[in-house]
């Protein structure tokens, strides 16, 4: 899933500026799996701003709401009422759903008051590992099941490089060589041969490199 | 043996000569005669000089620029092209660039992570790999065309070569990925420098049995060792290297002033020692800001004059 | 035991410490207390294995949400001890009030009780 951390409580009162009516808005999606903008999140967040501008002598009025998701039209639009008794959104949803609340409010000042950093796992509560860089062309069926684009500091795909160094990746010791995990996958699958092969030049028009993207599911649509 | 290029390394080797090459690191700003003075030291030592492109993601005055440089000087460049700076149009540019002012060798890499560099918070490309671009040089000389199989009316013609790390990990993947840098074109090789002779020995071996050391010539890399505090650095700091205690505690063992000439002397002796194994074409020395001990070295190894090759 | 422990503290209990959550310290300083504190067991005897551990954790992130908000870490505190430890209950009581007479009213309370309202209704 999509995963995120709250933003520092400083930013977000930045942000907020003089507004006077705000509504916290989280998500009932990825965010809440990564505890960084559920409902609990929310209401932590609009607590420690009470807090923040009692202390300070400053008159705000906030808000608390949260919907099942705010990728979704049809949620959001639960929200109109509430939006539209206040100036500013702080949307907690990952940048897609920030987006997406702004896009539907598109007369309210919509703040995000997360950081969205990767798609990725859980290890342990609160550990979360990238694993996927949406490339639009995947290729673990050749790696052994582990992304050499999401998880090689360089995304070689003739990997390792020179700066593997037991297990780790040279930029930092708490970062897997992705090209290491690879080969013991590739070994384990009796698959070394794999291995030998340069693998050809990555066609990256289907990543971000190709410009923003757009699924049209014709099956799908109605 | 037929030649592809016009690179006097090729000639060297293909002679059946032992090749000396050696480094020249650009400086930070843009003053070209830092080259060319480092150049003129070592231009009687060795049959090429390479040219390091933005090494550990510091920014130098490029590598292309100071190439032409010297080719302009009448010497041998070997340009050394990193994929984290630029995408695959970029590089095939630079490559006919290069070609253009009659640069013919060229070094593949990837290129350290810019997290080491003095500009951390840059994107990187990574386009493409060593491996990737070796493809590319080798597509562009032996059919003449871009990677988008565009037909060059002058293709250039590259003497190409990649690094290879016998003291990385997992040490049972070094072997198979220098087959595969073989296999994508490379014809020379320059290894990460040596201070592990034992390590180095057994790469050699698997590198024989799987008859790799007939497919590319392989160039030992030796970087003298100027202070136990420079060894100490190597051992610590720099991934990839591997320099043992026996290392630390010669150059250690000995009153500072006296430690850079036991590190040259070292030097020497691993390239006499190196001398006889076979499969070993030839000394890439990395005598990073001490190129003047460039030339005392190839002369006590035994290796100069070098030899002279027809134009 | 009978022993004296000031008035001021009111108690909430719980059937376990790892039942307190953060917001609950959070709303506790937002209704004007002067100062809260959690009282578990002893580590390592939490019959729910790790309820007070989790409570020390929220602890300390009530703290840090404290300072940045200017109202300080040190009105809120986390105590270990044991049922039977009556002695050592009064005696966190006292420390506890101690310490948050000597820095004084909550600043919120100040706020509140001056009519000032900061803060607003739940919706939706």
């Amino acid at each position: 899933m999509i995963k995120a951390i709250g933003k520092p409580l400083e930013e977000i009162v930045e942000m907020i500026g003089d507004s006077k009516k705000v509504l916290i808005a989280g998500c009932g999606g990825c965010v809440t799996v990564c505890e960084a903008g559920g409902d609990k999140e929310v209401k932590v967040l609009a607590s420690s701003l009470r807090l923040y501008y009692a202390n300070a002598g400053e008159e705000k009025e906030l808000n608390e709401a949260t919907v099942t998701r705010q990728c979704d039209v049809e949620y959001l639009n639960e929200l109109s009422e509430i939006v539209d008794k206040c100036d500013v959104v702080v949307s907690l949803a990952c940048g897609a759903g920030a987006q997406y609340m702004a896009e539907r409010y598109n007369d309210k000042p919509v703040f995000p008051g997360v950081d969205t950093c990767f798609i990725g796992v859980n290890l342990e509560r609160g550990v979360y590992s990238e694993r996927c860089q949406a490339c639009g062309k995947c290729i673990l069926a050749s790696t052994g099941g582990i992304c050499p684009v999401a998880r090689c500091s360089k995304r070689m795909l003739n990997g390792p490089c020179g700066g593997s160094e037991g297990g780790k990746c040279e930029v930092d010791k708490d970062i897997d060589c992705g090209w290491h995990l690879i080969y013991e996958r590739l070994k384990t699958l009796g698959q070394l041969d794999r291995f030998e092969i340069p693998v050809d030049p990555k066609d990256w028009s289907t990543s971000r490199d190709g410009g923003p993207r757009k699924i049209v599911r014709e099956d799908i649509k109605i | 043996m037929s030649l592809q290029t016009s690179s006097k390394l090729e000639k060297v080797l293909a002679a059946g000569h032992l090749a000396v090459t050696s480094e020249c690191g650009p400086p930070r700003g843009c003053d070209g005669s830092v080259i060319e003075a480092k150049a003129n030291l070592i231009k009687d030592c060795v049959d090429a000089i390479n040219v390091t492109d933005n090494q550990t993601s510091v920014v130098r005055l490029c590598s292309l620029a100071a190439c032409i440089r010297i080719k302009q000087m009448g010497l041998e460049p070997v340009l050394q092209m990193v994929t984290r700076d630029r995408n695959r149009i970029a590089m095939q540019s630079d490559i006919l660039g290069a070609a253009s002012f009659g640069i013919n060798t060229m070094l593949c890499l990837t290129g350290d992570h810019q997290r080491f560099g003095d500009h951390p918070n840059s994107a990187n490309v990574f386009d493409l790999d060593s491996t990737q671009l070796l493809q590319t040089v080798r597509k562009m000389r032996d059919e003449g065309k871009l990677l988008s199989d565009f037909e060059m009316k002058d293709p250039p013609r590259m003497f190409v070569g990649a690094a290879a790390n016998p003291f990385a990990d997992p040490f049972e993947i070094r072997v198979p990925r220098l087959a595969k840098k073989v296999a994508a074109g490379a014809q020379f090789i320059q290894t990460q420098c040596i201070y592990n002779m034992k390590k180095f020995k057994e790469w050699m071996k698997l590198v024989r049995d799987r008859g790799l050391h007939e497919k590319v010539a392989i160039l030992a890399g030796i970087t003298p060792i100027k202070s136990v505090g420079m060894a100490k650095y190597m051992k610590n700091r720099v991934a990839g290297l591997d320099v043992p205690d026996e290392i630390i505690k010669r150059i250690g063992g000995v009153p500072k002033e006296n430690q850079a000439e036991e590190g040259i002397k070292l030097a020497v002796e691993q390239i006499r020692e190196l001398k006889e194994e076979e499969g070993i074409r030839g000394f890439h020395i990395m005598a990073i800001e001490w190129e003047e001990k460039v030339p005392e070295i190839v002369e006590r190894a035994g290796l100069h004059p070098r030899p002279k090759t027809s134009d | 035991m009978r022993l004296q422990y000031p008035t001021s503290v009111q108690i909430v209990k719980v059937p376990c410490t790892g039942r307190v959550d953060i917001i609950h310290m959070l709303k506790a300083f937002e209704e004007g207390a002067d100062g809260v504190f959690v009282a578990g067991c002893m580590e390592g005897d939490c019959h729910y294995l790790a309820g007070n551990i989790r409570a020390r954790q929220r602890v300390k992130r009530v703290k840090e949400i404290l300072d940045k908000v200017g109202i300080g870490s040190g009105r809120v505190e986390m105590f270990n001890l044991s049922a039977g430890m009556g002695g050592r209950w009064a005696e966190i009581a006292r420390e506890m009030t101690e310490r948050i007479t000597q820095l004084g009213p909550s600043p919120i309370r100040i706020a509140r009780e001056k009519g000032q309202s900061s803060a607003g209704e739940k919706a939706a």
